[in-house]
């Protein structure tokens, strides 16, 4: 009976192109708009996960609630954390938005990120012209590749071209050259990032007291990094956290005031309920359509459960080539947008999640034609 | 597979030798002002190898007698059995079981599945009773080769013509071996010649000695292959007659 069920679902073509359509698009809805959003909140806190590799614990202001919090300390901070117990070392790190001016003249809004001089903890993860030392000749800054031809474009040159290695411009009124490039996670925040040293970064930073973002900490070994976390705070009256929880900090924050959440669930929601509704509706009207059929093989004999089970397994059979299609979707789409830019991370709890929604609208569709069926009386297939 | 009435429900007394046994079956649906009764105490006797024809005008309760005869309907009151076995004696699911391979069904509107083919829709009540598939299909082609649709076995519905499509549904009766087969109206969806070579294909293939047919119908033309007809007005029999007496 296997089998005539799922002759019975194929043979109307239109209503099972239906049905799995119905089912395809809420899959693809749910998994694709999920893997954006995980794409843009993975990407809000890239900078955290590229810069905390060599770090234990990042110390800040305790008011700062993200990455791009203007929050700075007192250059003091740096040498109170410092003299912290159970510290190995602790370096400064400048984070701070200025205004540049590109060598056509273009005025763009700019991060400039300064790390340690001696040390340049706190580096891009990876470099692609140039070496990290070079950060140390005289004005050095580094730019991001991928900002180049996207964010930095000098569309006022002749011809217009991107930024590039060995261009010299201004940032805040101080001439800086580009002696290097390098690539990073991309980011949620949209400004180009110029690193350089902690001491040129302070020097470009307009004038104000405090200049000193983040201190990077490296635990002593042996030392446990929750109590020496604990004690930093204790004596400096600093926030202190571990990368990990920074990152979801920043995440949650994002998150909580663009109202990407929202947004993103509205849609991963409504896709839910519009490909259940379609399916359910597709479902029902093909059952409808069968009663007589149905009815029919009830009347030579098969038993409800005989029926049911081929109902269940028309809109599971639909169910796994519309949840794979739609899937198969969505991974296409992260493929080819992907190198475009767009934010897309799958990880495998989202096909999970979809399997979810999916077999949720199946049993859903299921329960609403299944009623039909069972209440179905074999007799009126003596009605013409 | 163990039948129901192997030794669940023993038959009932005093039915043997008896295909179809009724006295005084009652039936009504609705209640209140919407009551209507359609059966008013119907005593009938099918015997085995005999085709019976009930005939009468519309709404004289004739589906409702062969819906209640196949077990398809439960009645009010009274006594009916099926080769001495009685269907308000046994559970649901028996009741579906010995239905389904006691009884085979030919409906007025054919009912074949679209989208099946002529041998997959005869094949449907050996797969219902747990055959393979591929000794069903083995099956199901000899009884559409018996029909003189031999060399049909492939095509779909939408392919066959009425009388074609109607010798199908036939074989799809007769292709699990039931004792009783049941016809609402077979061949009032059919021309007369038509009509009437069903009938004679009917009559030639189901009619065994340990089987019997009931056929609903309001086609006088073929009362001539009745063995017996009763005819039936406002829920009762009123009169069985021999052929076409």
């Amino acid at each position: 009976m296997n089998r005539i069920a799922l002759q019975m679902l194929v043979g109307d073509k239109l209503k099972y192109l239906s049905l799995v359509a119905g089912l395809a698009f809420a899959a693809l809805l749910v998994t694709q708009q999920s893997s954006i959003f995980t794409g843009y909140a993975l990407r809000v806190a890239s900078w955290v996960r590229d810069t905390d590799h060599a770090a234990d614990l990042w110390v800040m202001d305790p008011q700062a609630e993200f990455t791009e919090a203007n929050k700075p300390m007192l250059d003091t901070a740096l040498n109170r954390v410092r003299s912290v117990q159970g510290v190995a070392w602790a370096m400064p790190i400048h984070k701070g938005y200025v205004k540049a001016r590109l060598p056509d003249g273009t005025l763009a809004t700019v991060r400039v990120i300064g790390i340690d001089d001696a040390t340049l903890i706190g580096a891009p993860p990876q470099m692609v012209e140039g070496e990290l030392s070079d950060l140390r000749r005289d004005r050095a800054v580094f730019m991001n590749a991928d900002d180049a031809a996207k964010n930095l474009l000098l569309k006022r040159a002749a011809p217009p071209r991107p930024l590039r290695v060995g261009d010299s411009f201004s940032i805040n009124d101080h001439e800086v050259t580009i002696v290097g490039s390098y690539r990073a996670t991309p980011e949620f925040f949209w400004e180009p990032v110029f690193y350089t040293t902690y001491s040129r970064a302070i020097a470009i930073a307009p004038q104000e007291r405090k200049k000193l973002s983040f201190v990077l900490v490296k635990v002593r070994p042996g030392e446990e990094r929750a109590a020496v976390a604990r004690r930093i705070a204790d004596v400096t009256g600093l926030k202190v956290l571990t990368g990990r929880e920074f990152a979801w900090e920043t995440t949650d924050y994002i998150l909580q005031k663009t109202g990407i959440l929202v947004n993103f669930g509205l849609t991963i929601g409504l896709g839910f309920i519009i490909g259940a509704l379609i399916a359910a509706q597709t479902l029902y009207t093909f059952v409808l359509e069968n009663l007589r059929h149905f009815a029919a093989i009830k009347a030579m004999g098969a038993t409800n459960a005989t029926i049911v089970r081929m109902v269940l397994l028309q809109v599971a059979v639909a169910g796994v080539i519309g949840y794979g299609i739609g899937l198969g979707a969505a991974c296409l789409t992260g493929a080819l947008f992907g190198r475009h830019g767009l934010a897309f991370e799958m990880p495998w709890q989202i096909p999970v999640l979809g399997a979810v929604a999916i077999l949720f609208c199946c049993v859903a569709a299921a329960l609403f034609s299944l009623g039909r069926v069972l209440r179905l009386e074999p007799g009126i297939v003596f009605k013409a | 597979m163990t039948l129901p009435h192997e030794n669940n429900t023993p038959p009932a007394p005093g039915a043997s030798g008896v295909a179809v046994h009724c006295r005084g079956v009652t039936k009504t649906y609705g209640s209140g002002g919407a009551k209507v009764t359609a059966l008013r105490g119907i005593d009938l006797d099918v015997r085995p190898g005999e085709l019976m024809m009930l005939v009468g005008p519309s709404g004289c309760g004739k589906t409702t007698l062969i819906s209640v005869i196949a077990g398809i309907l439960d009645r009010d009151a009274g006594d009916c059995t099926v080769f001495g076995h009685d269907f308000s004696r046994m559970s649901q699911r028996d009741k579906t079981r010995y239905r389904g391979e006691t009884i085979g069904f030919v409906f007025q509107a054919f009912n074949l599945l679209p989208t099946l083919t002529a041998a997959e829709n005869v094949a449907i009540p050996l797969l219902i009773n747990g055959a393979a598939r591929s000794a069903a299909l083995a099956k199901a082609k000899d009884l559409l080769a018996q029909v003189g649709l031999g060399d049909r076995t492939a095509a779909m519905p939408s392919q066959l013509s009425g009388g074609q499509q109607q010798r199908v549904a036939i074989a799809r009766a007769l292709v699990h071996g039931p004792r009783l087969i049941v016809c609402d109206e077979p061949t009032s969806a059919l021309d007369h010649e038509t009509g009437h070579r069903v009938m004679e294909m009917l009559k030639q293939v189901a009619l065994r000695n340990d089987r019997a047919l009931v056929i609903v119908t309001h086609d006088a033309r073929i009362f001539e292959f009745a063995d017996r007809i009763a005819k039936m007005d406002d829920g009762r029999v009123v009169k069985v007659s021999e052929g076409q007496d």
